[in-house]
């Protein structure tokens, strides 16, 4: 399984690459879909129904709203990088973010020993013994998104409401800024 | 988007919605017990509708669910969460009240891997079903009404929302 | 470990995607590649050898259950990333149509230029 995960990731790392670096926009927006396919294969494979789920549902309506909402309306494109000065910080940046990532990469645990194996007074076993007990629910994930973490789950309707009230509220037909100025 | 497409996918979609529609509303209800729950059955909900957009054109599609209903139903789901959220702290009178109480499972427990079962949680999937549903419909029908380029080639920005 | 490796090579191609391109929509998709290297290092984080989901089967107890499943924390908070991520890029891609209406360009070298 560790090496199916390997090969998974060298797969999504090139389509990443293939994504950023295409020149056609189709082209990227479907290695865009080529990584979040692979990600839910690894989600399965490190044993997460339901966040592999939700992951394949969610990519389909992001390939939806790219295909559609800018692919789709006819705009000439502009291909390239950027200038000189610009991609030279640019680099430098990437470089020595990978640089201090690697420094503290050696801290991290082996893979197969989570958190809550290490440290005994953990919220998560708490989460996995008494979710049947205190809430009645044998699908830990969702008994700890909606009874254990409720509040989490409120910000983030929250979030959603206002990321689609923003969106409408930008879609309007003649906006207000352009009524002032003539 | 505002005709249809052939034939061939309108009826495959006509016989396929449903089964969709069919499997969303599974996956929402049986969130406590499978993997699944409000957010995966809200946006699976949220592409049958987006299919019958694409196949059979927008007047079709607004005629089945209309967008400024679909933008109420976002704010009832939303409203519906924070009610539930809320009654917890009415309901359980006997010290031991918090916000987000689970006060179904205190007062009434039900039977494991049972439908009726585990308190507020299937009610705050069905909350949340509606609001990711309503949210992705809105957003996904008015990017499709979005046209840039009016007849003559030049640039415009024609939407569905008037202006107030 | 060399999981965690790809992971962060995944974040860096990501990241340079972010500074190097010069085409609005190709930085919201170099954003989408970064917030899925996050997920996806976020629950490796939570995978404990040899276990199962963090679904309850029949007839099974809690400390049996605790015993053989994985974390199911970073797992929930995950899920609810994932669709915070969908409501950005929605706006993200409002943002972009009213960016060309307003400059005629998707180029944000032409964008930063052109004032008003």
């Amino acid at each position: 399984m560790f090496e199916l995960l390997v090969l998974i990731l060298v797969f999504m790392i090139l389509a990443g690459v293939l994504a950023i670096e295409a020149d056609d926009l189709v082209s990227a927006v479907v290695s865009m879909g080529a990584v979040g396919f692979g990600l839910s294969a690894c989600f399965l494979l490190l044993r997460a129904p339901d966040v592999a789920l939700v992951q394949i549902v969610v990519e389909v309506v992001i390939l939806i709203l790219l295909l559609r909402g800018t692919i789709g309306m006819g705009i000439e494109t502009v291909k390239g990088h950027r200038d000189r000065a610009g991609m030279a910080g640019g680099v430098i940046l990437v470089v020595l973010f990978l640089a201090l990532a690697l420094y503290v990469a050696v801290e991290l645990p082996k893979l197969g020993e989570p958190g809550f194996v290490r440290f005994l007074d953990s919220p998560s076993w708490t989460y996995l013994k008494e979710s049947l007990s205190l809430t009645g629910a044998t699908n830990a994930v969702n008994a700890v998104l909606l009874d254990f973490r409720g509040y989490d789950t409120l910000g983030e309707v929250i979030v959603l409401f206002t990321a689609v009230l923003g969106s409408i509220a930008l879609l309007r037909r003649k906006h207000r800024q352009e009524k002032k100025d003539e | 988007m505002n005709e249809g497409m052939s034939l061939i996918v309108r009826t495959i979609a006509r016989w396929v919605v449903g089964f969709i529609f069919l499997y969303g509303i599974y996956t929402l209800v049986y969130g406590h017990l499978s993997p699944g729950g409000g957010f995966a059955g809200g946006v699976i909900l949220a592409c049958a509708y987006i299919l019958i957009l694409i196949a059979y054109g927008r007047r079709f599609a607004f005629k089945n669910l209309d967008w400024r209903i679909a933008r109420s139903l976002d704010s009832i789901g939303g409203l519906l969460f924070l009610v539930l959220a809320f009654l917890g702290l009415l309901f359980l009178t006997n010290g031991g009240a918090y916000f987000f109480a689970n006060f179904i499972q205190k007062l009434h427990p039900g039977k494991p891997f049972h439908l009726f079962n585990a308190g507020i949680i299937p009610l705050g999937n069905l909350a949340i079903g509606i609001k990711v549903l309503a949210s992705i419909f809105v957003a996904v029908a008015l990017l499709s009404a979005l046209r840039l380029f009016d007849e003559r080639g030049e640039r415009s920005f024609e939407s569905m929302e008037e202006e107030k | 470990m060399i999981v965690y490796l790809l992971i962060l090579i995944l974040f860096c191609v990501g990241l340079y995607g972010l500074v190097s391109q010069r085409n609005l929509i190709k930085l919201i998709i170099s954003l989408s590649i970064v917030e899925s290297s996050v997920y996806l290092f976020l629950i490796t984080a939570g995978y404990r050898k040899g276990a199962g989901a963090p679904i309850m089967k029949l007839g099974e107890s809690a400390g049996q259950f605790a015993q053989r499943a994985v974390d199911p924390f970073p797992q929930a908070m995950v899920l609810t990333a994932i669709v915070i991520g969908l409501g950005v890029l929605a706006l993200l891609i409002t943002i972009a149509l009213r960016l060309y209406h307003r400059y005629g360009t998707y180029d944000i070298t032409e964008i930063r230029r052109l004032r008003g």
